[in-house]
């Protein structure tokens, strides 16, 4: 197992690298620097390029759905500030900051004719990016994804996660509960992580709660072919809430995946797959 | 040695604790009766307006959604107060102003309470506990920063007097400040704060606020105590005034020893009554995630839920001083000596079901027999020879810091 360090430098920012292999796919980390926020960057496989936008659960990267896509594209997997015990920026207070820094990343990374795939609160993200400036990327993929209010303000949309018991939010996130994860199982630096990455999710979603007032009325500015990809038992997000975010995006397809919940990609990873590998090959 | 009396307004009617998840945030209100929480209000208001009548001062606070504490507003409470009372001081303790968003209200209440009392305010400000996160709706992360920059604007919005000035921070926004009425004690009222750090005494050192410690017991007193003296000797070059510093425990006297602890017995409803799930008392970005982790694990230090209703282990502590006179003086005499000496007493005196006659038994007993021996023991006080007195006393063997103290810290 050999690893090397590279630095380059793009359109002012700074990017090191450190490559090694692991499994069957070779997994490169970079670190972005853009403007004084260090961007950690998981690159995996080959192909056209897959922007992985994570939720607020944490990184993606390392699940069965992303050894799959990976195959046959290059999966590039950012972790959001204040993830993975990343610091939070002294300036960020919100999701708008987050989409402003990956305006940067994107220039930054160069994409051309990108996948752009969010989950959950990722997915809002995606969305924000896509309603700014859809050229650098080809396709849209938003999975159980936040974001929008559609109903009145005595309407909860979207599950107060922060508000929910641990039983109740494993009963709206998962069809499998066995699936969700057990604290008794971590170590204390993981669960230091889950903390933290509380914290960052918090900072990104509290107040408009999960959504932006304002995106349903920039989502007709997406231009390219989106897909929603949803949990059939999802209950933090339902399939009406995926339907309502549908009909906002011009051409957008709804896809519901059963026996799952909110990460329909952990639950039904071949399934999951299948139907983005369809999508984006199409 | 100033004394202040206080109650939290409890509404101690609930059913089995069983039925409900939470004594706080999501309790439904019918279990609120109306007519009982009027008695109640009233009951208490004449628990402070005795307090002021056998010569204590009177605190008060505020909590949201919760049966531990009827009163969501104190300014409305103490702005009865300063008009039924004649001559105790009025502490709030405090202002939640990291989860209110106009700190301008909150200067102008406080300025209206200090004019109708002719003076009586001393106003603090506290970051608020984690239960409070969602009643207001606000995200806890840096809300010790939202704590200061408020408290900069009241300050500045208190002892302005030639007309607007203009505030854009970054949590507050007000281009038009100019506040009527202005307090009557010049230039502000006092002010107070509370602090459970060395870290975060310093910082109410620095301004040369006063300090308050909630139930923090024989473990982490000195740490606390002695953040705020060496924060103050820093910046001001002197050492700090021993009015500058205080400490609420729960206290109850009694004419006999059994009586006293049959009292501090019903006063532990606060710890026995708190039951509160993780998502409130551990909601994200009030804890560092090193302590929100062992909160997950289940290690509820910090967490504010009742890891010990044992009165024995909660007097070791020093949370509760209770007994015959004698016994409450010699008990408090400790720890101020332990701890260097602080010149506020604040007195958690009444909780639950304690009724009002129970409650104001020993309140008398306290005001004739305790209060003024610790007047005494004040007016003698000092600095060098205090850290003398405290530097004899060696550490006592820490006690895991149950969940008590910091509840209450913030």
């Amino acid at each position: 197992m050999g690893s090397r360090s590279t630095i380059h430098r793009t359109l002012g920012s700074r990017i090191s690298s450190i490559s090694k292999r692991t499994g069957m796919t070779s997994e490169t980390s970079t670190l972005v620097s853009l403007h004084g926020v260090d961007v950690p960057v998981v690159r995996r496989g080959s192909g056209p390029p897959i922007l992985v936008l994570h939720g607020g659960e944490g990184l993606v990267d390392h699940l069965p759905f992303a050894e799959r896509i990976s195959s046959n594209f290059e999966l590039l997997h950012p972790t959001h500030p204040g993830f993975d015990g990343t610091p939070i920026p002294e300036h960020f207070d919100g999701l708008e900051d987050l989409t402003f820094l990956y305006l940067d990343l994107i220039d930054s990374l160069d994409l051309q004719d990108a996948i752009l795939v969010g989950f959950s609160m990722g997915g809002w993200l995606a969305a924000e990016i896509a309603v700014m400036n859809t050229g650098r990327f080809s396709k849209l993929v938003l999975v159980d994804s936040v974001g929008i209010k559609p109903g009145g303000p005595f309407e909860r949309d979207i599950s107060d996660v922060f508000a929910l018991s641990t039983e109740e939010l494993e009963k709206a996130t998962w069809h499998d509960r066995s699936l969700a994860p057990n604290v008794s199982d971590m170590t204390d630096d993981e669960l230091q992580n889950v903390a933290s990455n509380k914290i960052a999710h918090g900072l990104y979603t509290w107040e408009p709660y999960m959504h932006n007032p304002k995106l349903r009325y920039r989502l007709h500015r997406i231009d390219i072919p989106t897909l929603l990809v949803w949990g059939e038992n999802d209950g933090i997000v339902t399939p009406g809430y995926g339907a309502a975010l549908r009909d906002l995006i011009s051409g957008a397809r709804l896809s519901v995946i059963p026996e799952a919940g909110h990460h329909p990609h952990v639950e039904q990873p071949a399934e999951f797959a299948a139907r983005f590998l369809e999508f984006v090959s199409d | 040695m100033r004394a202040w009396f206080f109650t939290e307004d409890a509404y101690p009617y609930l059913p089995d604790a069983d039925s409900y998840e939470s004594i706080r945030v999501n309790l439904p209100n019918k279990h609120f009766d109306p007519a009982t929480g009027a008695d109640l209000y009233n009951m208490y208001l004449d628990m402070w307006c005795a307090a002021d009548e056998m010569g204590l001062n009177i605190m008060n606070n505020e909590h949201h959604q919760t049966a531990t504490c009827m009163v969501p507003a104190a300014p409305i409470m103490l702005g009865i107060l300063a008009r039924e009372t004649k001559n105790a001081r009025l502490l709030i303790l405090g202002n939640p102003v990291a989860n209110r968003s106009q700190p301008v209200r909150v200067a102008e209440e406080m300025a209206l309470i200090d004019v109708l009392s002719k003076g009586r305010l001393e106003c603090g400000f506290v970051r608020g506990v984690p239960y409070e996160t969602a009643p207001a709706n606000v995200f806890p992360y840096r809300g010790t920063e939202k704590l200061w920059e408020a408290h900069d604007l009241i300050m500045k919005a208190w002892t302005t007097h030639d007309g607007p000035f203009n505030f854009e921070g970054r949590w507050f926004h007000a281009r038009q400040v100019n506040i009527w009425p202005r307090p009557y004690q010049q230039p502000h009222p006092p002010v107070w704060v509370t602090m459970g750090s060395a870290g975060s005494a310093a910082q109410v050192a620095q301004r040369g606020h006063i300090g308050g410690v909630f139930l923090a017991g024989y473990p982490k007193i000195r740490t606390v105590f002695d953040g705020y003296r060496q924060g103050y000797l820093d910046t001001h070059g002197s050492d700090a005034p021993i009015d500058r510093l205080a400490y609420c425990a729960l206290i109850h006297v009694g004419k006999t020893e059994k009586e006293g602890l049959e009292g501090a017995e019903k006063l532990l409803w606060y710890m026995s009554s708190n039951k509160v799930p993780p998502q409130f008392s551990n909601p994200p970005g009030y804890h560092s995630p090193a302590m929100a982790a062992a909160m997950m694990r289940g290690n509820n230090s910090g967490t504010g839920l009742p890891t010990s209703t044992n009165l024995a282990e909660q007097m070791a502590r020093g949370n509760v001083f209770a007994g015959t006179p004698d016994q409450v003086y010699d008990q408090i005499k400790n720890f101020y000596d332990y701890c260097g000496g602080f010149g506020n007493l604040m007195m958690m005196s009444q909780a639950g079901f304690m009724t009002f006659d129970e409650t104001l038994a020993s309140m008398k007993l306290f005001s004739e027999e305790v209060y003024p021996r610790l007047k005494e023991l004040t007016a003698g006080y000092d600095a060098g020879e205090m850290q003398e007195i405290k530097a004899a006393l060696p550490d006592v063997e820490n006690v895991d810091v149950s969940d008590l103290a910091s509840e209450f810290v913030r």
